[in-house]
């Protein structure tokens, strides 16, 4: 039967850390799934497609980063060069030594979860802003690395040429295939990380988070769970940049500048501190707001007049000023994030329409 | 009776062909538009050169429209910003794609790497003048993306061909030539460095090279390198956004001969002497894949048309005319593709036969604007001309005509890099 439940009555553990508290939540995630699955690739053109898969790939990023910054409160701005990592190292292996794009996704995962550890291991002494400029000098010298050392550019242009992914002989080469893929790898992360932060390793993470020392005395090992959550972190960042490589079919570290650790953050930020569902909420909301923007500006001023030069300076600075504000007005609005937002909402329907 | 009856039947008929010829008239002059499309930066780090460029493309379609099109098409260019985000790239690409875009045109390097393996998918060819990996010239490798003007290997090679005549013309040993290569130390900064390497052993003369950390905008320590510690002959600077401007004072304080520093296309333009000082920068030259100035017919032609509209020309073709140029000419080589294709293969026009039309261009100088380039099959760069110019007094005056340099030593770098494949 589908119902709601109109306040908290978990009377053991295992319901308290259930996936799904009530059995709508079922019927909705088979509502998502359905939509992502079917709706989505069969409804849509390659334009937005193209943004569906900008956002999957985003959705892990922010996941990845909100893993570290919202459940264990350790603030990275290297979150981009950590992408970087994984990006490179899928295209080295698969367009030197010709390795399957999934073999590259984990293989760039797992060498960003090792140097997301190493550029981790100040956490243990700083935090806060001083871990800040250390993640910070981080994405510095990973991208003057992947710059310098010839060997991992391939040339002073510092750009690889990925061959198109393939699976099981299928090669993926249209936005409706990539989709898939990465449909399928967002779905995974956001599977393992709302199972992660319900776990031991997920609530030791907050314990960290809300009070490093008081967690250290009941118990928490904090050298260990604060590199784990780096490790974590980083691998996500890891396949995000290794899958934004495969989408893009070309590894570039502009792709991965200090531009975007920044925007990981806003998204994270907007979304939703120590939300998995935030993450997603904040990874659409940053990387569709300017381009629906774009739209409505665009479009609402092509009903007055053809655009000109000039008209198009003003119209972009404006979009600009109207991204900024929006970005201010949530945060003030809300500054739990869009994940607050939504419980917001949600909490008013539980109880209606009898709210009291 | 019936005479009256067939008379009127008569008129009728009549009156319906007329009708049907005037909207067979109707449709002829409102023919369906072809779509170009472009990305553009007004906003983000390289805006200053957005906001400048993107209005000579958008005066040029402008131009063409109002001298009735291409082949009696209008010519409807979609111009999306981007703000140098490489996603914000992609959605761009898709938008003109959804809309029938026949040709794009692609702003800014890591934008340029971003949308390559989309142009080879769907056949649609992009330009990327001034962008882009040099070994993209390489056109039976890269079938759908035309440099178009010089890259940065054929300006390292021209610049170098500039200054070894300079030199020999004094009476003097290559093999005495210290040569100082400045550069923004990001990928474009660095790539000329192969072909000064391969040329330094081929034509024997001394190199050292100087990295510039980004944001470059501190250079004392380098300048007084180069000027003092090295003794540089020649300066060969390679910078962007600010930089230029900083190393155009800096070797000035450190008492560097101006007239001996040559910088590549993105360090020479009208804004760049305006933040160091046109006293200061006397003699300062530059290299130009573009015309500078208005003196052509075409930029005549769009000012004329600005004042039949009753306006002033705009400030970006007056004050900024190394970028407004620069926009011209990519807006003029993609209507020229797309005329020579209509020309060639006929309706309907599709990005395949754009291709074939660019591989055909040659011999299309708009007056000066665009050098004698030559656009084949293998070579999308179009021979790779350039030309240098001078701050002189408060104006880029010209001090070579077109020239190309090295051509043999960029080819094999070229094929070097198709071998490499990567």
């Amino acid at each position: 039967m589908i119902y709601r439940e109109c306040g908290v009555f978990k009377t053991s553990y295992a319901a308290d850390m259930a996936l799904y508290r009530a059995p709508l939540a079922k019927v909705a995630v088979a509502a998502v799934a359905v939509f992502c699955v079917v709706v989505v690739p069969l409804g849509s053109n390659d334009h937005l497609l193209s943004l569906a898969n900008l956002v999957g790939i985003a959705v892990v990023g922010a996941i990845g980063l909100n893993i570290l910054t919202g459940f264990t409160g350790q603030i990275s701005i290297g979150h981009g060069a950590f992408m970087a990592v994984g990006g490179y190292t899928a295209a080295i292996l698969s367009a030197r030594y010709g390795m399957p794009f999934w073999v590259g996704l984990i293989a760039g995962g797992a060498l960003a979860a090792v140097v997301g550890t190493f550029f981790g291991i100040p956490s243990l002494r700083i935090k806060g802003l001083y871990l800040a400029i250390a993640t910070l000098a981080a994405q510095f010298i990973i991208e003057w690395a992947i710059n310098h050392i010839t060997w991992i550019s391939g040339g002073v242009q510092s750009t690889i040429y990925v061959p198109k992914p393939s699976l099981g002989g299928v090669l993926l080469n249209s936005e409706r295939k990539k989709y898939y893929m990465i449909l399928v790898v967002a779905a995974l992360s956001y599977v393992f990380a709302m199972n992660l932060v319900r776990s031991r390793v997920g609530r030791a993470f907050m314990a960290i988070r809300d009070r490093d020392v008081a967690a250290e005395i009941i118990g928490v090992d904090i050298f260990a769970y604060k590199l784990l959550a780096f490790a974590i972190s980083s691998f996500y960042a890891g396949v995000a940049g290794a899958l934004f490589t495969y989408y893009l079919e070309i590894a570039n570290y502009e792709q991965f500048t200090i531009t975007v650790s920044v925007q990981y953050l806003a998204m994270i930020i907007i979304g939703g501190l120590g939300s998995v569902l935030g993450s997603v909420f904040g990874a659409i909301f940053i990387t569709l707001l300017p381009i629906v923007l774009r739209w409505v500006v665009e479009g609402a001023w092509g009903l007055f007049a053809p655009p000109t030069s000039a008209m198009l300076d003003v119209l972009a600075n404006l979009r600009l000023i109207v991204f900024g504000g929006l970005v201010i007005f949530f945060l003030i609005l809300e500054p739990d994030g869009l994940y607050r937002l939504w419980r917001h909402v949600k909490d008013y329907f539980r109880v209606w329409p009898f709210a009291y | 009776m019936n005479q009256r009856w067939y008379e009127a039947f008569r008129g009728l008929t009549l009156m319906m062909a007329a009708c049907m010829a005037l909207a067979t008239l109707a449709t002829a002059a409102t023919q369906e538009p072809i779509v170009l499309g472009g990305e553009c930066d007004r906003t983000g780090p390289t805006q200053l050169v957005g906001v400048n460029l993107c209005h000579g493309v958008l005066d040029y379609v402008k131009l063409v429209n109002k001298k009735g099109g291409v082949a009696g098409r209008p010519i409807k260019y979609l111009e999306v910003e981007h703000g140098y985000e490489v996603p914000r790239a992609v959605e761009a690409y898709e938008t003109m794609k959804g809309q029938g875009a026949v040709a794009m045109f692609d702003y800014g390097t890591p934008i340029v790497y971003a949308l390559t393996p989309r142009h080879m998918a769907d056949r649609i060819p992009g330009i990327t003048p001034g962008f882009g990996r040099a070994d993209s010239a390489d056109g039976k490798r890269f079938p759908y993306i035309f440099p178009l003007a010089a890259s940065y290997w054929s300006q390292g090679a021209a610049a170098m061909k500039f200054v070894l005549d300079d030199w020999k013309k004094a009476g003097k040993q290559p093999k005495d030539l210290k040569l100082a290569y400045v550069f923004y130390d990001n990928p474009a900064g660095r790539e000329p460095i192969p072909t000064l390497e391969r040329l330094a052993k081929q034509e024997s003369f001394q190199l050292r090279t100087f990295a510039v950390p980004p944001p470059g905008l501190e250079m004392s320590a380098a300048a007084l390198d180069i000027a003092r510690r090295y003794r540089a002959d020649w300066v060969i600077a390679h910078l962007f956004g600010r930089s230029p401007s900083v190393s155009i004072k800096e070797l000035n304080k450190v008492g560097y001969p101006l007239n001996r520093v040559i910088s590549l296309v993105w360090g020479a333009a009208e804004v760049d002497i305006d933040a160091a000082g046109w006293d200061i920068a006397q003699g300062y030259l530059g290299m130009q894949f573009a015309g500078v100035g208005q003196d052509f017919p075409v930029i005549q032609e769009i000012i004329k048309m600005y004042q039949e509209e009753g306006q002033a020309p705009p400030e970006p073709l007056q004050k900024v005319s190394v970028y407004y140029n620069r926009g011209v000419f990519n807006a003029a080589l993609m209507v020229e593709a797309v005329r020579l294709a209509l020309e060639k293969f006929g309706e309907p026009i599709t990005g395949e036969k754009v291709r074939q039309g660019f591989e055909s261009i040659q011999d299309f100088t708009l007056g000066g604007v665009v050098p004698p380039m030559a656009v084949t099959d293998e070579d999308h760069e179009g021979g790779g001309w350039v030309r240098i110019y001078q701050v002189k007094d408060r104006k880029w005056v010209p001090v070579t005509d077109w020239f190309t340099g090295y051509r043999e030593v960029v080819w094999e770098l070229v094929k070097e890099a198709a071998a490499k494949g990567e």
